[in-house]
């Protein structure tokens, strides 16, 4: 579909866009729909999108399969970390009150960082099986 | 008047169904799939289940919608002749929906502020959670911190179906300079 300037033009507008109200969606979360797991979910569509028209190349040279895999495994232990902190912190596991002197603030870094690592695996693993599937031919 | 855009929306999601159905060319039953998760998901909006509805967007329209497509890519575009007969699986699947349908009718009504699922820790999460969490979604504040335990499990699960994908089918490596 390269060849299209049409998809060529609008995907290269249309793709930034989606991958900030990505962000928005991941850290507004709190306040508006939305959280971790839709945000890494449009991060992804916005780099399928760019992938379907350019090519799977062009996902490859932004995550290659090892940054994938770094990832997906990185953002699972940042929210099982996080359950391990609060236990250094003297409270039960994930339970975000320990994370900071006051506990509403402790709950909002302890939601920050969890949903941020809902984000980021989400946004691997959708990324890995669009790859996986988009990068085979048929044999 | 939201009964009646629910009645339509519920309406539409039957016909895309049953088009999906009897459709023989999978990349129009691609399409109808798609087109359902969209009603799915403007039946959410309409529900007051935004967050729902914003998932049901952005994975059964966009990112399944894309993975069915890179599939028919690989295996064709067009059904193959069923070697079985469909007589027993659909009086399995008839079956089971009629079951599933008595099971509703002791349900309490849709939205029955007396239903048991309002009565159990929904108040107290509603009433406690500026207090104790102190952010306004209180779905963000329900499913990151009060049932953090689950979120972490379905974490867990995309993990585990990432490397699943990444075991059976793998990325392939390419050697530089081909396209």
């Amino acid at each position: 579909m390269k060849d299209n300037a049409v998809l060529r033009v609008v995907t290269k507008i249309i793709v930034p866009v989606i991958l900030v109200f990505a962000l928005y969606v991941q850290f507004h979360g709190d306040y508006g729909p939305g959280g971790g797991f839709q945000a890494g979910v449009i991060f992804a569509a916005g780099f399928i999108l760019y992938a379907l028209v350019f090519g799977v190349e062009a996902i490859e040279r932004v995550f290659s399969a090892a940054t994938l895999r770094i990832m997906t495994a990185l953002g699972l232990l940042l929210f099982a970390g996080v359950g391990f902190w609060s236990l250094i912190g003297g409270e039960r596991y994930l339970d975000y009150d320990a994370l900071a002197q006051e506990p509403l603030v402790g709950q909002h870094v302890g939601i920050f960082l969890v949903e941020l690592g809902v984000g980021i695996t989400v946004a691997a693993v959708m990324i890995t099986v669009f790859v996986a599937f988009a990068g085979r031919t048929p044999d | 008047m939201i009964e009646v855009v629910t009645v339509i929306l519920f309406g539409m999601l039957a016909v895309t169904a049953i088009a999906a159905i009897r459709l023989h060319d999978l990349f129009a039953v691609v399409m109808m799939f798609s087109i359902y998760s969209l009603l799915a998901a403007a039946v959410f909006v309409a529900m007051d289940a935004v967050d729902v509805a914003f998932t049901e967007a952005a994975v059964g329209v966009g990112i399944s919608t894309v993975l069915m497509l890179a599939t028919i890519g690989l295996v064709g575009r067009h059904e193959k002749r069923p070697a079985h007969r469909p007589g027993l699986p659909l009086a399995v699947v008839s079956l089971t929906g009629m079951v599933l349908v008595y099971g509703t009718l002791d349900m309490p009504r849709f939205g029955d502020p007396l239903a048991p699922i309002h009565q159990h820790v929904a108040p107290h999460y509603l009433q406690d959670s500026p207090v104790e969490i102190g952010i306004p979604n209180v779905v963000t504040g329900v499913l990151a911190s009060y049932r953090g335990y689950d979120t972490l499990g379905e974490l867990t699960v995309i993990f585990t179906a990432g490397i699943g994908v990444l075991a059976l089918l793998g990325i392939r490596r390419r050697k530089r300079g081909e396209s």
